[in-house]
């Protein structure tokens, strides 16, 4: 198998759910059957309309269903060839998945930098790695070192953002679960924070699964997309192909273009 | 002159003791967000196995030690039977778990340790102390340096430590906490375990002044005024509501005792709290949400 895997036959395995189903309460279903996989290094996008289940999928992918009242009743996560369903979503993060959670949802009350230190504590560090891990984010987003000890809760929405990206990059991921890091920010700072996340990809070889309502947004920066629609996964491909197949804006989403669904 | 300010500085000192009650239910409701009714249970439960342990013939710094490590052990145990299993319900359902706790720890403590009132000696002697001519108790004078020594403990550990900074997030958001590999049943055993040390710290002092019994358990209804008055989040506000009570009570009952007929201090707490949730409900330095509009 490694042989095959080094000689590029066979692709090792990375992030694959398959025929997942979850609901909350035990009654509502959420997802009906949503099979995806995401490859080392790759940047996949999640699009759909708001109630499509992009959350849901992204919340079953780190476990973190089980907070909301949810659950998966049946179909298989696997992380790097082993099932995830009863890991805790401490083991998870251990083993180098990390969501940031959809509306940032920073520790309000800590300071900036106290935000980023919750997310480095997981492995123990010395004090030394800590301090490097720090200098790294804050390399990633300078912003943030100015604001290090203003109170999360009084700054500004993308530099929220920042803060919940940043503290998730502190964990040191492998697979980053963003969920939809655009809302309620202005474009440009939008377009800032997706640039730094294409660049996280490209020169850290960080792999990022994004879910965004606003299709064209993402698809600028995504390897692939897979496409949402109630609980199901409605369509999937290279993002250009998606793009340009004019199948988005059909489906619903996108720019002011989009033509109504009747 | 010299009356009001010995009724007040001893009022304060009083305080002091209804604070460090109030801080052992903020703790737990800043991490957990429940009300910990059992708070003045574990608090009695903590006091009277110090005081069963030394009558047994236990050398003070032997029974201090088993007694915390039984509080911890109480604590993991709480966290495992009782908040894990509920993770997710609602306050109330928590709330009410809390209440059963309460009966369980104080039937445990008087099943093997008696329901007698004991007496506790710390071998702190309460000679009143003259400053100038107002009179100060000793005793309350030491009780209030205990209290001060043990929140800077708590903010040091708060602000200064890896655990506290965590705890911090969980108490802010847990979900968040969750999604970040926080391991958030250990952030809670860790805060039952620190809140059931404060409770035995108060304990100790609150039964070295009025005997370890029963009623000992009581102080949680003086807490609450407290924390309505403090608010439920704040460390400072559970200090500054414990003076604010404490002083309270007591000028009240020097000054408008007499035109009342005495009998002041049992109710003065609840009227004060009641006039707090009328005019600020979140207390005098209760945490509002940060929100962004």
């Amino acid at each position: 198998m490694t042989r095959a895997v080094e000689a590029g036959l066979v692709r090792p395995p990375f992030l694959d759910v398959e025929a997942i189903e979850a609901v909350y309460g035990a009654s509502i279903l959420a997802l009906h059957d949503v099979s995806l996989s995401v490859a080392r290094g790759e940047i996949v996008a999640l699009v759909g309309p708001n109630g499509a289940g992009k959350t849901t999928t992204l919340r079953a992918i780190s476990n973190l269903l089980g907070a909301q009242r949810g659950a998966l009743r049946g179909g298989t996560i696997r992380w790097q060839g082993e099932e995830t369903r009863r890991l805790d979503p401490s083991d998870l993060v251990a083993r180098g998945i990390v969501q940031v959670l959809e509306g940032r949802h920073v520790f309000g009350q800590l300071t900036v930098e106290e935000n980023l230190l919750t997310g480095g504590y997981l492995r123990r560090p010395s004090r030394r790695q800590l301090a490097a891990d720090l200098d790294r984010v804050y390399g990633w987003f300078p912003r943030l070192k100015e604001r290090r000890s203003a109170r999360a809760g009084l700054t500004s929405g993308g530099e929220q953002q920042m803060v919940a990206i940043g503290r998730a990059l502190m964990t040191r991921p492998t697979l980053l679960l963003l969920d939809e890091p655009s809302m309620g920010l202005a474009p440009i700072i939008v377009a800032e924070i997706f640039a730094i996340i294409a660049r996280l990809n490209r020169e850290e070889g960080l792999s990022v699964l994004i879910a965004e309502q606003s299709a064209n947004l993402v698809l600028d920066h995504a390897d692939r997309a897979i496409v949402l629609e109630s609980g199901r996964v409605v369509a999937s491909g290279p993002s250009a192909e998606l793009a340009a197949s004019g199948r988005l804006a059909a489906l619903y989403l996108g720019g002011a273009d989009a033509p109504t669904r009747h | 002159m010299s009356l009001f300010l010995e009724t007040l500085i001893g009022g304060v000192l009083a305080g002091t003791l209804y604070a460090l009650v109030a801080i052992g239910f903020v703790l737990i409701y800043k991490a957990s967000g429940v009300f910990n009714y059992a708070q003045g249970s574990i608090l009695l439960f903590g006091a009277l196995a110090f005081v069963s342990l030394k009558d047994a013939g236990v050398p003070v710094a032997g029974a201090l030690a088993i007694t915390v490590g039984l509080l911890i052990v109480t604590a993991i145990a709480i966290e495992r039977l009782l908040l894990r299993p509920l993770t997710n319900r609602s306050p109330l359902t928590l709330f009410m778990a809390t209440l059963g706790l309460s009966y369980v720890a104080e039937g445990v403590a008087q099943g093997f340790m008696g329901s007698q009132v004991r007496a506790l000696d710390l071998g702190i002697e309460d000679l009143p102390m003259f400053l100038g001519d107002i009179m100060i108790s000793q005793f309350d004078l030491i009780a209030a340096g205990v209290a001060a020594l043990l929140v800077i403990a708590l903010s040091l550990l708060f602000n200064r430590t890896r655990i506290g900074i965590q705890l911090r997030g969980v108490a802010n958001d847990t979900l968040a906490a969750l999604s970040l590999g926080i391991d958030i049943n250990r952030i809670w055993q860790i805060v039952w375990a620190v809140a059931g040390l404060v409770g035995l710290v108060s304990g100790l002092l609150w039964g070295a002044r009025q005997g370890v019994q029963f009623s000992l358990s009581l102080v949680v209804l003086k807490a609450l005024p407290v924390l309505i008055i403090g608010g439920f989040t704040s460390i400072a506000g559970a200090i500054v509501g414990g003076v604010v009570v404490g002083a309270g009570e007591s000028l009240a009952e020097t000054y408008i005792g007499p035109f009342l007929g005495g009998g002041i201090t049992p109710w003065f707490a609840y009227a004060l709290a009641l006039v707090f949730l009328f005019i600020r409900p979140a207390g005098l330095l209760g945490e509002r949400q940060i929100e962004r509009v």
